[in-house]
């Protein structure tokens, strides 16, 4: 990289020797740790926020409507004036419910998330951990948010939330399959599961490019399988509002609603920022082969710009998605994944296989 | 005491008392989730040793496959409002004898076993390594294995279908359901 203003490798390992300097190693990983938690959790909150009023700006542009416009020059203040109204909120004991499950289900949903965002590298060396498994560590985390949305469906003893809970139990483990299978294809092109490794060998050309028609039909499925994954519409059987109220998180309400609000759209930011990595090069500005000159100028647009670019391309069009197809029915949801998606992903891994045994990508 | 021995005494402490919690609990869905407090203690334990592919198998098998589906069929089959009665006594006494013997023959075999210190760091664990040994016939290889549970796998799918398979004269409505 010719510019290393952009690199911020240097940076953090200044952090991490001066802070080895001021203290014992004990206490210099737990003040690392706590740097990073917060951090996380700052941009845990910003994002969930933002996400919250782009959605309903882009929902209101595909309904031709104008959106929140009164708190703030075009209402971009209304979601901080939600969160605050949602913190005043009373938090309503339910009487017949499992209280300890009931409080902690939340908490599952908002960790697993976490656990995923600090896998993701978001710049050249802004990367909290850079695990060798880090593909498989993705997967891995990210399904156990689940078991906080079946916890939540069970232990508010109602009908709707139980039904909802079931649903979406239903739909996630199906369709993390093919959210596994896709992201597999992409690994054997690359041939390794480190983050890292993946976004530096998309230096001269993004995987989706690099892949040609595999990459791009796995990208599909991953787009598709993601969506549902993240419980959103066209997929949102779980939170039906005409037939369930509200599904899951019915009988949630103050703060402990936020978290799964703030869940969802963080969810849906940590699944395109997966796909911005894997299929769309992640930090790695926009290269052409051989075009040195071209591959030059890209260089000066810094990485967290093209990572930020790529991840909000990738939520639009989930936003997208929700606003203008119907919702499934379950039999037809399940029927999309074992009879369609599954299939062409496993014939797709093979195809994927035999391309980069030939040879054949770029 | 170093930061790794805090973590180790912090997830083997959660383990034991959890794994206890499940046993012992009268509600099935609260022993489901202490359940996978104690798997997920347990990859925290593979990431200590660094062993991070065990790690990752851990949780997408245990935690976020295996229990996910005891929770799934709890939802399908039980109420919030059932709680177990609790065991007789000879019951609980016996479980309890085998416990102690079980604990006594893991531990008899521990500290039959010399553990060599060493204050190397962790290696990494390869990913291509395991890959290939996975697949390889050479003496250290698994092919044999991978196979046999395969089939052990494929008999049980097969066995699921016949089953969940209606027979006889229903044969003819089921299709359609999924027709439109």
């Amino acid at each position: 990289m010719p510019f290393d203003i952009y690199n911020f490798t240097s940076f953090t390992q200044w952090i991490d020797s001066s802070l080895h300097n001021a203290m014992s190693p004990f206490w210099t990983a737990l003040t690392e740790m706590v740097i990073i938690g917060v951090l996380v959790l700052m941009f845990y909150a910003v994002v969930g926020l933002f996400l919250v009023y782009a959605e309903r700006k882009v929902c209101a542009f595909m309904q031709n409507r104008l959106g929140p416009n009164r708190v703030g020059p075009f209402g971009i203040f209304q979601t901080i004036a939600d969160l605050v109204k949602l913190l005043f909120v009373e938090l309503i004991p339910i009487k017949n419910a499992d209280g300890f499950l009931f409080n902690l289900a939340p908490f599952i949903v908002i960790i697993a998330g976490f656990m995923a965002i600090a896998a993701i590298p978001f710049a050249n060396g802004l990367h909290a951990i850079d695990m060798n498994i880090g593909v498989l560590y993705v997967i891995a985390v990210s399904s156990m948010g689940v078991i906080g949305v079946l916890l939540a469906g069970w232990s508010s003893n109602n009908k709707y939330s139980l039904i909802g809970a079931m649903r979406s139990g239903a739909q996630i483990i199906s369709y993390e399959l093919s959210v596994g299978l896709a992201l597999i294809t992409i690994v054997i092109l690359a041939g390794s599961m480190q983050l890292s490794v993946i976004v530096e060998a998309q230096r001269d050309g993004w995987f989706i490019f690099k892949g040609h028609i595999p990459a791009f039909i796995a990208f599909i499925i991953f787009l598709i399988s993601s969506t549902a994954e993240t419980n959103r519409g066209p997929f949102d059987l779980a939170e039906a509002e005409s037939e369930l109220t509200a599904g899951y998180h019915t009988e949630y309400s103050g703060i402990k609603f936020a978290f799964f609000f703030l869940a969802e759209y963080m969810n849906m930011f940590i699944v395109a920022s997966i796909a911005a990595t894997i299929f769309l090069g992640g930090w790695m500005p926009f290269h052409v082969g051989p075009w040195v000159g071209f591959n030059h100028i890209m260089d000066f647009i810094p990485p967290f710009v093209w990572y930020i670019g790529k991840t909000f391309f990738v939520i639009f069009l989930m936003m997208w998605f929700k606003w203008t197809f119907p919702r499934l029915r379950i039999d037809q949801l399940l029927t999309l994944e074992w009879k369609y998606l599954l299939p062409i992903n496993l014939v797709n891994v093979l195809i994927m296989a035999f391309l980069v045994l030939m040879g054949w990508h770029f | 005491m170093a930061s790794n021995q805090i973590m180790f005494i912090l997830f083997s402490a959660m383990i034991i008392v959890f794994s206890v919690l499940t046993v012992t609990s009268r509600k099935i869905l609260r022993a489901a989730v202490y359940l996978l407090f104690v798997l997920v203690s347990t990859s925290g334990l593979y990431f200590l040793l660094n062993y991070q592919f065990l790690a990752a198998v851990q949780l997408t098998l245990y935690a976020g496959g295996i229990v996910v589906l005891i929770i799934f069929s709890i939802l399908l089959t039980s109420h919030i409002s059932q709680k177990f009665e609790p065991y007789e006594l000879k019951k609980s006494v016996f479980s309890a004898i085998a416990v102690v013997a079980g604990a006594v023959l893991s531990i008899i075999t521990i500290l039959d076993y010399s553990f060599s210190a060493t204050s190397e760091a962790a290696k990494e664990v390869d990913m291509r390594l395991i890959g290939k040994s996975l697949l390889s016939v050479e003496y250290d290889g698994y092919v044999l294995p991978f196979e046999v549970i395969s089939v052990l796998l494929l008999a049980a799918m097969v066995a699921a279908i016949v089953v969940a398979k209606k027979s006889g004269p229903e044969k003819s409505i089921s299709p359609k359901l999924n027709q439109e």
